[in-house]
């Protein structure tokens, strides 16, 4: 008995230590590569990117690209290349930056509000209104996308972030989430403070904010993941090259400019990559609210 | 844990809390969305006449419009079930009292956080013609395989899918597990069930509100790999995984708002429909259960 529960424990952990490699080679190779000098990518990833050599023959198999973790010779050259040499790298995180920071403030603000009136107060509407916020939170982006983008550019607002910023600030999904969070929170001390003689607004700064501040690290978090990675709404509203955020550049780069294309890639995660594993249990919590029904 | 309405009459409170969020929300969503529903049943954004239904008639006999809404279907079909089997089995795994399980638990999080176009390098020098995938097939004597443009293109993108979304479903999928109190596993045991009928019994009954949300996140998760399939192979990829979103993108660039906001509606009325439903069958299990 207590030896087949070993071999089942050594089994189970064998499955989820290949899993552990598959998920986190990707980023693996991401990250060690950005210290190779570009004539050791050009050997590795030549067969992929070089079109001209593309044509495969079966006699030769180093006709084929492949993944090496370590580098020959450790170089920042790309490093250099990106931040220093050339400019436009720097531009678009500043961009990147410029886009989702107002709208992980923007939303924290506003959904925090929002979130505290959906959960504790009564009010005509209320449940249809959540529910809409709700159908809202789950249409892809492209069902808004017309409108959306004839309003943009009555308000003069194409080709600036703000075109992004402000459906970034409104979306639902921070009240979808923080409302589960506040519901948790026990009537009982909302009643206190009322007897103490406290104003809602009090209410509001003294016991909600602060009782729901991992709910709302946990929020910050999704939503900054979340809108550090867009794609699909600067490929719409920003043509202006000089204006895009990092996550456009990159699928440019791939070809040509293989000397930096590593480095960038990992500079453009380490943001989040950071956030992540400083703040992993937020997340986590994160998550898990959006699982509880509301 | 009481969490009831509160009692006195803050209606108007409520509302000034609500306004700036209310306000964003009919603005940048609400309207838009109308504005939507009227453009697709009119012939022209500006100044346009009503048509009525000819729009989606036009649409549903456009043979792209058909493909990428049959991918899309397809796709969802595939990669939905399996995500909530494997992330099932994975939460099931962490859900033991095994090594190193927090780090397991972060490094299958790790995707969901990582941004696409940081690893997209990686998925094309894996999946392309001369790519490391066909140099593994090549050294086992088969000939390469062309991944992303042959049908195999949907397996690409069902794998990055997978890549990128079990982690999210674990979490849930974990939390609910841990939310099954211990004694109706002792309570089993003591009847004498098996491990298998303790699975079917309990865990999968009492999981099921929360693999009904990870159903919902699935769904909407697969419309989202839009994002990895366009980094991957633009706007134009292979014929198999060209979806709605390419489909909707395209007609924009191409103006043609009409087939643009006909098809989003289509989407939209789908998507509403299978929440709708999702939420009564799940609430009427979860009554059953009580």
């Amino acid at each position: 008995m207590n030896r087949n529960h070993r071999i089942k424990n050594i089994l189970h952990i064998t499955v989820l230590l290949v899993l552990a490699v598959i998920f986190i080679f990707p980023l693996a190779v991401t990250v060690t590569n950005s210290f190779m000098s570009e004539q050791e990518i050009a050997d590795n990833y030549d067969p992929v990117t070089d079109k001209n050599l593309s044509s495969y023959n079966d006699n030769t198999a180093n006709h084929f690209a492949r993944f090496q973790l370590i580098p020959d010779v450790v170089v920042l050259k790309q490093y250099y290349n990106v931040l220093i040499k050339k400019t436009q790298f720097l531009f678009m995180f500043w961009n990147s930056v410029l886009i989702t920071f107002p709208i992980v403030i923007g939303q924290t603000i506003v959904a925090t509000l929002a979130a505290y009136a959906f959960a504790k107060l009564k009010f005509r509407g209320r449940n249809f209104l959540f529910f809409l916020y709700i159908i809202v939170m789950l249409m892809p982006f492209q069902v808004t996308l017309v409108p959306n983008y004839l309003m943009a550019g009555q308000l003069g607002l194409l080709n600036s972030h703000w075109s992004i910023i402000f459906p970034g600030i409104f979306s639902t999904f921070g009240v979808f989430l923080l409302k589960q969070y506040m519901e948790q929170i026990p009537d009982s001390y909302i009643e206190a403070a009322r007897v103490d003689g406290a104003n809602q607004l009090q209410i509001f700064l003294k016991i909600i904010v602060p009782m729901s501040r991992s709910g709302i690290a946990a929020m910050a978090i999704l939503v900054f993941i979340d809108n550090w990675n867009m794609v699909e709404q600067p490929l719409i509203f920003l043509q202006d090259a000089a204006k895009q955020p990092l996550s456009l550049y990159l699928s440019r780069i791939i070809d040509g400019e293989k000397g930096l294309a590593f480095a960038a890639s990992t500079l453009y995660m380490l943001p989040v990559l950071l956030n992540f594993l400083y703040a992993e249990k937020y997340l986590l919590e994160g998550i898990r609210l959006s699982g509880i029904k509301g | 844990m009481r969490t009831g309405k509160l009692k006195t009459n803050n209606g108007c409170l409520a509302w000034l809390f609500l306004g700036p969020s209310l306000l964003g929300f009919s603005l940048f969503y609400l309207l838009p969305f109308v504005t939507g529903f009227y453009y697709s049943l009119v012939d022209s954004p500006i100044n346009g006449t009503f048509v009525g239904l000819h729009n989606y008639g036009a649409l549903l006999k456009n043979p792209s419009f058909l493909s990428a809404l049959a991918n899309t279907a397809r796709f969802t079909l595939i990669c939905v079930p399996l995500n909530m089997i494997l992330s099932l089995g994975v939460a099931l795994l962490l859900n033991q009292k095994i090594q190193g399980r927090n780090l397991f638990r972060t490094i299958m999080i790790t995707p969901l956080v990582v941004p696409v176009a940081s690893v997209v390098l990686v998925w094309q020098a894996f999946f392309d013609l001369n790519g490391v995938l066909n140099s593994l097939i090549h050294a086992l004597g088969y000939p390469p395989v062309d991944w992303m443009k042959t049908s195999w293109s949907r397996m690409v993108v069902l794998v990055v899918y997978l890549w990128k979304n079990i982690g999210y479903s674990v979490i849930l999928f974990l939390a609910g597990l841990q939310n099954i109190p211990a004694e109706y596993y002792e309570a089993a045991r003591i009847d004498g069930a098996s491990r298998r009928q303790e699975f079917f019994r309990i865990t999968l009954i009492y999981l099921t509100p929360t693999t009904f949300f990870v159903f919902v996140i699935s769904i909407i998760n697969s419309f989202k790999v839009f994002r990895e399939t366009y980094l991957i192979s633009g706007e134009y990829p292979y014929n198999s995984i060209y979806m709605l979103q390419h489909y909707m993108n395209n007609m924009f660039m191409a103006l043609d708002y009409q087939k643009l906001t006909s098809a989003a509606f289509i989407m939209a009325v789908f998507i509403v429909a299978v929440v709708l439903l999702l939420f009564i069958v799940e609430r009427k299990i979860t009554n059953m259960i009580n």
